[in-house]
C-alpha cells in the first residue's frame, strides 16, 4: 500500500497539486495514523494534508477518485461472474468444459498467462495488470503518443510471448480452446489499454498542460480559434498573476543618486567647508500611469482584447490605467472594463466602436480634443494597432505632441516587421515619434512588452 | 487494528463535538483527530459565519482545556502577540534597588571592576519575571496544554506569518535574552482565515488545510436542531430548504450558518409555524445584510418557498 500511496503522490503532482517531500512525509504519517481500509477517511486525510486551497482540493479529489477506480478487465464470456472461485477449481472447471466440447487437451502445458486468462479469474488478472504496469513504470508516461509503447510493454511484462507460443501450439492441437484464448486475449488487450489511458490521465496531465500552454504562448493571438479563446484568457490571467507577483512589491533598491554638492557644502559650513557629512540626491520614482489606445478593428481586435484584459488585471502594480478603444473614432473604455466581465465588456466595446474601418487620423484627433490634458510627464502611452489607416491622413503630428507630453510612447504592432510600411501601413511615419516600437503578436511577446513597460517604473 | 481504532476515534470526535453543540461533518472530525495525532495545526478556511471560530471553542470545551485566543489585525506585531518586556517594572526596580546597587558597587576599586560586577546584575533585569507573556507565549507555557485560536490570520501582515512559523512547526519560541521556550504540552492550534489574501506557502505547508463551506441540507438541519431546540421539524426543513435556494442566487454576501441560526431564533420568537411569503419578507433582513441583496431576493421569495415545500415532500 505504501507503494500505492507514493504513486498517488506522483499522480497528485500530475494533477497540478504541489506535493513537496515534507508534505508527503506528513501525509504518510497521517495515513499511517488512520489506516487505509476506510476509503472515505483516507480521502479526507489526503485532502487535508496535501491540498492547500479549495481549487487544489477539487483537483485532488478528482485525482483520488480516478486513481482508486481500477478499470475492470472486460471478459467476453458471461460465466466470469463467479470470480471468487479459487484458481485451481476454476482451471479444472474450464478444462472440464473443454473436455465436454470434444477433444480432451489438458491445459497443463500452457503458460501462466494463458492459464489465468482461461480460468477467468478477474481479480488475478487485474492484479497481474497492476503489477505489470508497475514493472513497465507506467507512472513515467508523459505524452499521449506513448500509449502504444506502454501497452506493449505491459503485455510483454505479463508474458505475451509465451501466450503467443501457446496459441500457436493450441491452434494445431485444440482449435476450440485456441479460439477461446484468442477472445480472452482481446479482452485483456482492451483492459491494458484502459489501464494505460487511466495512467495517462493521472500522470501526464501536468506535462500535457505545459506543452499546450507552451504552444498557446507562441500562437499568434489574432488567429487563434474560438475554442482556444477561453484557454488563452486563462493563460493571460496567469501572466497577469506572474507580473503582479514580480512587480507589486517594490524591490528595495538603492535610491541614492549623485552627490548633492550644494547641500553638502552648506551642511559642512561649520567645518570651513571640509565635507565631513555628505548629502546625496535621491532618485525619484514615479507611480505607474498608463494610457492605452487600442485599435479594435478587424484582425487587431483579438489582440487588443487580450491586451486590455492583461493591463486591467494589474491593479496592484499599475493603479492608474485609462484605456481607449478606436476604429473610426475613439472612446474611453476604462469604466466598461472595470465594471463588467471580460466577455461582456468586450462585446459592449465592439458594439460601440468595433467593426469600422480604422481611421488613425480622426481617432488621434478625438484623443487630442478630449484627453490630451490627462497626459503628464509620468504617463506611458501605449498604442496597440497595425497602423493601417486605409490611406487616410495619419496625423502623425498629433502623435508627436503626445510623445512630447508623455514619459514614453510605446507602439505595439501585431504585424511582423516585414509588413511595416507596405500597403497602407503608416508604421514608419509613426515610428519616428515613438520611444519604442515592438512586435506583439503572441502571448509571450505581450508579456514581455507589458513587463518592460512596468519595469521602467521600478 | 489501527484502522478500526481510527474510524471509531473519529466518530468519538464527532460525538464529543456534538455534545458541545457543534455538529461536525466527517471531514472536520477527521481533521481534529489528525491534528491531535500528528501534532499539526489546522488551518480553517471558508466564508464568514460557517463556524470556524466555533470549532475552536467546541474543541476546547470538549477536551476541557483553556482556550487562548489571538485576534489578528493589521499591524499586529511581536510585542502584542508573543511577549514584551515590562519596561516600567524594570525601571521601577532599578530605582528601588539604587542604594543596594551602590552598596554592591562600592567595593569595586576601578571602573573596570565595577562594570564586571554590574554585568552580573544585568541579567537580573532581563529574567522571566520581567517578561509579559502575550497569547502565543501563554499558550506554550500553559501547563496541561490548551487550545490556541489564531483568528483571521489573513488580516495580519505577511511578516507576522513568518513569526508564527517557529511556533507552528516546533512549538517553541526564541527570546534572544532568555533563550528558547519550549511548549510543556503542545497546544492544539487552530488558525482561521477568510481568504482575504493568500497565505504564504510556508505557513500552509505546516498546517492541515481544512475548508468549511456551506453545509449540506441534512447537516444544516441538524445544526439548527441542536442550536435552536424550540423549532418544529416542518419549519426547520422549510427554512433550511429556503436558505439553500437563496444561496443559489448571485448575492454580495450569501447567508451562512450563523444567519440560519439567527433566522431560526427569530422565527421561533415570532411563533411562526410555517414559512409564508409575508413572514419571509418581514424577516429577510436577518438573512441578507445588503440592500441590493434583499432587492435581488425579493421577487424570488414565493418560488423559493414553494420549492422548499416541495423538496420537503421527497425529503
Amino acid at each position: 500500500m505504501r507503494e500505492n500511496i507514493h504513486r498517488f503522490f506522483r499522480a497528485a503532482r500530475g494533477a497540478g497539486v504541489h506535493v513537496s517531500p515534507a508534505e508527503s512525509i506528513d501525509a504518510m504519517r497521517a495515513v499511517a495514523e488512520v489506516g487505509v481500509s476506510d476509503r472515505a477517511i483516507l480521502r479526507d486525510t489526503l485532502l487535508l494534508t496535501l491540498a492547500k486551497s479549495q481549487d487544489e482540493k477539487l483537483a485532488l479529489g478528482d485525482c483520488f477518485d480516478l486513481f482508486f477506480s481500477q478499470p475492470e478487465p472486460r471478459q467476453q464470456q458471461p460465466e466470469a461472474s463467479n470470480d471468487d472461485t479459487p484458481h485451481e477449481a476454476a482451471q479444472s472447471r474450464s478444462s472440464g468444459a473443454t473436455s465436454d466440447a470434444g477433444e480432451n487437451q489438458p491445459s497443463e502445458g500452457l503458460g501462466p498467462l494463458a492459464q489465468m486468462l482461461l480460468s477467468q479469474d478477474r481479480n488475478a488478472i487485474a492484479a497481474a495488470i497492476a503489477s505489470a504496469a508497475g514493472a513497465a513504470s507506467l507512472s513515467d508516461i508523459r505524452y499521449s503518443t506513448q500509449r502504444g509503447i506502454f501497452s506493449s510493454r505491459i503485455l510483454d511484462a505479463m508474458g505475451l510471448q509465451r501466450l503467443r507460443d501457446d496459441l500457436d501450439d493450441l491452434t494445431a492441437t485444440n482449435p476450440a480452446l485456441a479460439e477461446r484464448l484468442r477472445a480472452t486475449l482481446d479482452g485483456l488487450r482492451e483492459a491494458v489499454r484502459d489501464t494505460v489511458a487511466q495512467g495517462l490521465a493521472l500522470y501526464a496531465r501536468e506535462e500535457a498542460e505545459n506543452l499546450r500552454n507552451e504552444i498557446l504562448r507562441n500562437a499568434p493571438l489574432a488567429r487563434i480559434e474560438r475554442r482556444q479563446v477561453a484557454e488563452m484568457r486563462a493563460l493571460i490571467r496567469q501572466i497577469a498573476r506572474r507580473l503582479r507577483e514580480r512587480y507589486s512589491k517594490p524591490r528595495k533598491r538603492q535610491r541614492r543618486g549623485h552627490l548633492d554638492v550644494r547641500r553638502t557644502l552648506r551642511r559642512n559650513a561649520a567645518w570651513g567647508g571640509v565635507p565631513f557629512l555628505t548629502a546625496w540626491k535621491r532618485k525619484h520614482r514615479d507611480r505607474p500611469k498608463i494610457v492605452a489606445l487600442c485599435d479594435v478593428s478587424g484582425s487587431v481586435a483579438q489582440v487588443s482584447d487580450f491586451f486590455l484584459l492583461l493591463i486591467h488585471s494589474l491593479h496592484e502594480v499599475v493603479g492608474d490605467v485609462r484605456s481607449f478603444a478606436f476604429s473610426s473614432h475613439l472612446i474611453e473604455v476604462s469604466d466598461i472594463l472595470e465594471s463588467k466581465s471580460p466577455e461582456e465588456a468586450m462585446a459592449e466595446i465592439m458594439s460601440k466602436v468595433g467593426f469600422g474601418s480604422s481611421d488613425y487620423g480622426s481617432s488621434l484627433v478625438d484623443f487630442e480634443k478630449e484627453w490630451m490634458s490627462t497626459l503628464t510627464p509620468q504617463t506611458t502611452v501605449i498604442v496597440l494597432g497595425d497602423a493601417r489607416s486605409n490611406n487616410l491622413d495619419p496625423r502623425a503630428d498629433i502623435l508627436r505632441r503626445i510623445s512630447e507630453r508623455s514619459k514614453r510612447l510605446v507602439w505595439l504592432n501585431p504585424e511582423g516587421r516585414l509588413a511595416w510600411g507596405f500597403g497602407d501601413s503608416e508604421m514608419p511615419r509613426y515610428a519616428t515619434f515613438c520611444s519604442l516600437v515592438r512586435q506583439c503578436a503572441t502571448a509571450q511577446q505581450l508579456e514581455r512588452a507589458v513587463s518592460d513597460i512596468v519595469a521602467t517604473y521600478q | 487494528m489501527a484502522e478500526q481504532k481510527a474510524s471509531t476515534a473519529i466518530e468519538a470526535v464527532e460525538s464529543g463535538l456534538a455534545a458541545q453543540g457543534y455538529i461536525a461533518s466527517r471531514q472536520i472530525a477527521t481533521a481534529v483527530y489528525l491534528s491531535q495525532q500528528i501534532e499539526k495545526p489546522i488551518l480553517v478556511e471558508g466564508p464568514a459565519g460557517v463556524g470556524k471560530t466555533e470549532l475552536a471553542k467546541a474543541v476546547a470545551a470538549w477536551r476541557g482545556k483553556k482556550m487562548i485566543r489571538l485576534q489578528c489585525y493589521e499591524g499586529l506585531d511581536e510585542a502584542k502577540a508573543l511577549y514584551e518586556w515590562k519596561y516600567a517594572k524594570q525601571l521601577l526596580y532599578t530605582q528601588i534597588l539604587k542604594d543596594k546597587l551602590g552598596e554592591v558597587l562600592g567595593g569595586a576599586q576601578t571602573l573596570h571592576a565595577a562594570l564586571e560586577q554590574l554585568h552580573d546584575f544585568g541579567d537580573v533585569f532581563f529574567s522571566k519575571e520581567f517578561v509579559e507573556p502575550r497569547p502565543l507565549l501563554q499558550a506554550l507555557e500553559h501547563p496541561g496544554g490548551c487550545v490556541l485560536l489564531i483568528d483571521e490570520i489573513d488580516k495580519s501582515d505577511a511578516e507576522f506569518e513568518s513569526l508564527l512559523l517557529e511556533i507552528l512547526s516546533d512549538f517553541q519560541v526564541t527570546i534572544p535574552e532568555l533563550g528558547t521556550v519550549f511548549a510543556i504540552t503542545p497546544p492544539t492550534v487552530i488558525l482561521t482565515s477568510n481568504s482575504e489574501r493568500d497565505l504564504g506557502d510556508a505557513l500552509k505547508r505546516r498546517c492541515l488545510h481544512l475548508h468549511i463551506g456551506f453545509p449540506e441540507q441534512r447537516l444544516e438541519e441538524r445544526i439548527v436542531e441542536s442550536r435552536v431546540p424550540g423549532i418544529t421539524q416542518t419549519l426547520r426543513r422549510q427554512m433550511v430548504g429556503f436558505i439553500h435556494e437563496i444561496r443559489s442566487l448571485d448575492l454580495k454576501k450569501l447567508p451562512s450558518v450563523s444567519e440560519t441560526i439567527d433566522w431560526a431564533r427569530v422565527l421561533v420568537l415570532l411563533e411562526a409555524s410555517e414559512l409564508d411569503t409575508e413572514i419571509v419578507q418581514d424577516t429577510l433582513n436577518v438573512l441578507l445584510k445588503y440592500e441590493a441583496d434583499i432587492e435581488a431576493a425579493q421577487p424570488q421569495i414565493t418560488t423559493f418557498i414553494a420549492k422548499a415545500a416541495r423538496s420537503n415532500v421527497f425529503g
